[in-house]
């Protein structure tokens, strides 16, 4: 069973149901002892990183994602909730995330040319940079659908896959059994249904 | 680099798409369901669901339907038609529309995109124009393109996406049906007030409208069109291919 982080941020609708797709079994919850009793564990988010890490902390599911992490289950951040996985964000203001990746959230406002649109929104190719159980099933120059206007920084020896717009916008990580995707996995066809079946499977 | 989007548009009356024909594989043309997956399957990049439903049973069926899209189809929905409240936001994104495109309802209540955008960010709201020229100005028209509102259209979506709108999408009345390309001369306004995407709507009739569009516009983000899809006179597989052909990033 995989577990949905419910934290009353975003919609769930999409992403419960590309899992249901992949003939995962799945269950949307805030509840801690849920979490701990399934084998893989989803972060979810969207909008403002403050008041997402502000309201993880606030039901203390914070502490349970990083024990869980850190005793070794698979947990995968999706957009906002990989961001939450680094150290810090720069989203206005200065704000601690979980820490079970090392780098920092910056904006992408004066890190890429003006003549670019922030957010970053639409398809946009994935450009591998070291292998990871979640390209299993997909190739180089595959395209998925981003929707961010700041980006994970310094990540180091966890950055799986990039993607271009002015300059390497990092769009897949992955440290041991931390996962993280910028981009909607559930809104990225059938590219992104195949990252999350690969996130599905065991380490081999 | 990101790819330009072509997005075809769905009008939902009592449930079932309005106008189309018969696509090989597809049983049912005016199930929503068939179709959103037909073109999914075929390279659309994103779905518009336009509800043209009048009645309340209507509404509750679009939604319902909407749920059942959603559940199925794994690319971005926007979802128009009947939005004049933050309420009207909330129905259909519950339903799993990941964006909500505004048009009359912002013109009675312009303080609705700001109200929006705060709860749900600006990357989910739309705002949708219908524009005209009228003595060589282009004009905003409401009631799905029956009423001058004498609003000047560029200073309109200007102040829509200072409210907080994350995306425009322009439909030129003047070019509406007549499928003679798109109206790049009021898009060019368009795209040098505004920092955001803008998706261009109205007039695309063969993919040599499309290839002029992003050809003449380099910053325009996507073409939107219906009919021309329904009736299958352009494949958007046909039409990706050839935008690729004359060096224009798609998804393929």
């Amino acid at each position: 069973m995989i577990a949905i982080v419910d934290y009353g941020v975003g919609n769930l609708f999409s992403l419960a149901s590309s899992f249901k797709m992949i003939g995962a079994d799945v269950t949307v919850t805030s509840n801690k002892d849920e979490i701990r009793n399934c084998n893989k564990i989803i972060l979810p988010g969207v909008g403002a990183f403050g008041d997402a890490i502000e309201k993880l902390r606030a039901d203390g599911l914070d502490e349970t994602i990083i024990s869980e992490a850190k005793s070794g289950k698979d947990i995968m951040g999706i957009c906002l909730g990989m961001q939450m996985l680094f150290e810090k964000s720069f989203e206005y203001g200065e704000y601690r995330g979980l820490g079970l990746l090392s780098g920092e959230i910056v904006p992408m406002e004066g890190k890429i040319p003006a003549s670019l649109k922030i957010p970053h929104i639409g398809w946009n190719a994935l450009h591998f940079k070291k292998e990871s159980r979640l390209l299993k099933y997909i190739k180089e120059n595959d395209c998925v659908y981003f929707v961010h206007s700041y980006y994970a920084e310094n990540c180091r020896s966890s950055l799986v896959a990039t993607a271009e717009y002015g300059k390497e916008i990092t769009a897949i990580v992955q440290n041991g059994n931390v996962f993280g995707c910028q981009f909607h996995p559930e809104k990225s066809g059938s590219v992104g249904l195949n990252i999350l079946k690969a996130f599905c499977e065991e380490e081999k | 680099m990101i790819t330009k989007r072509i997005i075809p548009c769905l009008d939902v009356k009592n449930g079932r798409v309005v106008k189309g024909v018969n696509f090989e594989g597809l049983n049912d043309v005016a199930s929503p369901v068939e179709l959103a997956k037909y073109y999914s399957d075929n390279g659309a990049d994103e779905l518009v669901f336009y509800d043209i439903t009048a009645s309340f049973e209507g509404r509750k069926l679009f939604t319902d339907i909407l749920t059942e899209v959603a559940s199925k189809i794994f690319i971005p929905l926007t979802v128009g038609g009947g939005i004049n409240t933050v309420e009207d936001f909330d129905r259909v994104l519950k339903c799993g529309a990941d964006k909500v495109s505004v048009n009359s309802g912002a013109i009675k209540d312009p303080g609705l995109i700001e109200e929006a955008a705060k709860k749900y960010g600006n990357q989910c709201v739309v705002i949708s124009v219908d524009a005209k020229r009228v003595d060589g100005v282009f004009r905003v028209f409401s009631k799905g393109g029956r009423v001058n509102t004498g609003m000047d259209a560029i200073e309109w979506i200007k102040f829509c996406v200072d409210s907080g709108a994350g995306e425009v999408v322009l439909n030129s009345i003047d070019t509406d049906g007549v499928k003679k390309g798109f109206d790049i001369e009021m898009l060019r306004k368009v795209l040098e007030v505004v920092n955001v995407p803008v998706i261009a709507s109205g007039g695309a009739g063969t993919i040599g409208d499309f290839i002029e569009l992003f050809k003449k516009l380099p910053t325009v983000d996507a073409g939107l069109a219906a009919s021309i899809f329904h009736f299958g006179e352009v494949k958007i597989k046909d039409l990706k291919n050839e935008l690729h052909k004359n060096g224009i990033n798609v998804r393929l």
